[in-house]
C-alpha cells in the first residue's frame, strides 16, 4: 500500500478538525496544533530523505551509527529542556540513553533478533531513544517531587547518621515503580485496548499480520527494557546530585508534570 | 562552663535574605539551653547548623573545640542527635524505625530505648502510623537516642502536641538530662515552656543573638 501526496494533503483535514475543536472551545491551542503538525511533517520528511540516502546501496553503516549518536545527543538536550529545574539532568540523561541503547542494541543485533543494517539500526535506535527520553523526564520529575515531598523524612534519616545514598534508597524504589508503571500498563493493554504503531504501520504497508505481530512484540520488549534501564540510571545518577558531598539534601523545587 | 558549641560570626543567607547575621554564641555541653525568640528569627537554622544539616555562609562553629568542618558529618550527626518539629515516622513498625537508626540493635536494646522515653515494649510491633502524636514524637526521640548521642537538638518537638503529652515529653527529656549523659539544645517560642525546661537561654531576634544567660536573667531584661 502506498499513500500519494494528494492523500497526505487530504489527511491534513484531520489537523483542521483538531484546530477547529480548539477554536470552538476557545482553548487557544489552534496555533500550537497547526505548528506541531507542520513541524512533525517537516521533521518526518527530512528523516525520510536521510533514510533514503542511508539505505542506498554501498552506503557505509557508519553513517547510521553517526545518526544514532546525534539522536542520543539531541535527546539528552531535549530532556534537559523539558525539565530545566532538575539539576544535572543533561549528563545523566546522556548516560542513561547510552546505557539503554547499549543493552537493547546488543540484545537485538548481538543475539541476532534482527540483522544489523541501516534499515534496522536507525528505526530501532530511534525507538529506544524516543522512549528513553520520555522515561528520563518522567523519572527525573518523579524523583524531584518525591524528594521534595519526603524532605522531612530524608533529613530525619540524615540526622540519624545515614549517608545520602542510604537515606534516599527507600524513596528511590517508589520513584522507579511509579516511573515504570505507565510503560508496564501500556504493555499489558497492547492488543486488547489498542493496536500499537509499529504493527499498524506494518499491516498498512502490506506486511502479513503475523509478521507484524512478531515485530511489534520485539518492539514492546525493547521499549520496556529501554524504560527500565533508563529509569534506573537516571534515578541513581540524579540522586547523587541531590546531596552535597557532606550529605546535605539540596533545596528542591516541585515541578508540575 | 564545659565545652560544647561555639559559634563565631556565623551568617546564613538564602537567596537575597539574611537568615542569620554574624551570630556569636556559646552553647555549653551540659544541661538544657533554650533557643528562644519569635518565628522566623533564625532558631531552626541555628539548630540545623549544629549537626550540619545546613552550613554557614560565613563564620565558624566548633564542637568540643573541633571545627565542624573537620568532623565526619555522619559521626557528628550520631553524636548530636535531632528531633524535628513534626514527627517523621518511617514506613513500618516501631521496631523498623529503631532499626533504621541502629541496624545492629537487638530486641532488648530496642525495649530499653523505648523504656527511656516511657513507651511500653509492646509498642515495638505496632505500625508507627497507628501511634498517637505524643507517642510518635517519643518514638522519634527513642529512635534518636538509640544512636547514643551526647547532645540532643530539639526543634519545637511539642508544638504539635496537646498540653498533656507535651508536658510528658518535657518530663521525659528532663529525666534524661538529669541522668547526666545528655546535653539538650531546645528551640521554643513559648516562654512558659522555656521557664520549665531551660537552664539557660539564647534569645534570637531579627536573625541575631540578642541575649544570652540564665533564664530568669534573660526574662527579667526582656519582659
Amino acid at each position: 500500500m502506498t499513500i500519494s501526496w494528494t492523500g497526505l494533503a487530504v489527511s491534513l483535514v484531520l489537523v483542521v478538525v483538531a484546530a477547529g475543536i480548539s477554536l470552538a472551545w476557545r482553548l487557544g491551542l489552534e496555533r500550537s496544533i497547526v505548528w506541531a503538525a507542520a513541524r512533525a511533517l517537516v521533521q518526518l520528511l527530512i528523516v525520510g530523505g536521510i533514510l533514503v540516502l542511508l539505505l542506498m546501496p554501498g552506503v557505509s553503516l557508519w553513517w547510521s551509527w553517526l545518526w544514532v549518536a546525534a539522536m542520543l545527543a539531541y535527546a539528552a538536550w531535549t530532556a534537559r529542556q523539558r525539565a530545566p529545574s532538575i539539576p544535572g539532568l543533561l549528563p545523566v540523561a546522556g548516560a542513561a540513553f547510552l546505557a539503554a541503547g547499549t543493552v537493547c542494541l546488543v540484545v537485538l543485533f548481538g543475539l541476532g533478533v534482527f540483522p544489523l543494517t541501516s534499515r534496522t539500526l536507525v528505526p530501532m535506535a530511534g525507538l529506544i531513544v524516543g522512549n528513553a527520553m520520555t522515561s528520563t523526564v518522567l523519572a527525573g520529575r518523579r524523583l524531584q517531587e518525591e524528594f521534595a515531598d519526603k524532605r522531612a523524612e530524608i533529613e530525619a534519616r540524615l540526622a540519624l547518621g545515614q549517608s545520602g545514598r542510604d537515606a534516599a534508597r527507600p524513596y528511590l524504589r517508589g520513584v522507579l515503580r511509579s516511573a515504570l508503571s505507565p510503560q508496564i500498563e501500556t504493555t499489558k493493554a497492547t492488543g486488547l485496548v489498542f493496536l500499537p504503531g509499529a504493527m499498524t504501520g506494518l499491516i498498512l504497508a502490506g506486511v502479513p499480520p503475523l509478521q507484524a505481530v512478531l515485530v511489534q512484540a520485539v518492539v514492546m520488549f525493547l521499549v520496556l527494557a529501554a524504560a527500565a534501564t533508563t529509569t534506573s540510571v537516571v534515578a541513581l545518577g540524579l540522586v547523587r546530585r541531590l546531596f552535597t558531598p557532606d550529605d546535605r539534601l539540596l533545596a528542591l523545587s516541585r515541578e508540575k508534570v | 562552663m564545659t565545652a560544647g558549641f561555639v559559634l563565631r560570626g556565623v551568617s546564613v543567607r538564602r537567596g537575597g535574605d539574611t537568615v542569620l547575621d554574624a551570630v556569636d554564641a556559646e552553647i555549653p555541653g551540659q544541661g538544657v539551653t533554650a533557643l528562644w525568640g519569635p518565628s522566623g528569627a533564625g532558631k531552626s537554622t541555628t539548630l540545623r547548623l549544629l549537626n550540619r544539616l545546613d552550613v554557614p555562609d560565613d563564620g565558624s562553629i566548633t564542637y568540643d573545640g573541633t571545627s565542624l568542618d573537620e568532623l565526619d558529618p555522619h559521626r557528628l550527626r550520631r553524636q548530636v542527635g535531632m528531633v524535628f518539629q513534626r514527627a517523621t515516622p518511617f514506613a513500618g513498625t516501631v521496631a523498623d524505625n529503631l532499626a533504621v537508626a541502629d541496624p545492629d540493635a537487638d530486641r532488648d536494646g530496642m525495649v530499653e530505648s523505648l523504656r527511656r522515653v516511657s513507651l511500653d515494649a509492646a509498642m515495638l510491633d505496632r505500625d508507627a502510623d497507628t501511634l498517637s502524636g505524643g507517642e510518635l514524637q517519643r518514638m522519634c526521640l527513642a529512635r534518636t537516642l538509640i544512636t547514643g548521642p551526647e547532645t540532643l537538638l530539639l526543634d519545637e518537638p511539642t508544638s504539635a502536641l496537646d498540653a498533656t503529652p507535651a508536658r510528658e515529653f518535657e518530663r521525659t527529656v528532663l529525666d534524661l538530662v538529669d541522668e547526666g549523659a545528655l546535653t539538650v539544645v531546645w528551640i521554643a517560642h513559648d516562654d512558659e515552656q522555656v521557664s520549665r525546661v531551660a537552664d539557660r537561654v539564647l534569645e534570637i531576634r531579627d536573625h541575631r543573638i540578642v541575649e544570652s544567660g540564665d533564664w530568669q536573667l534573660t526574662r527579667g531584661r526582656t519582659s
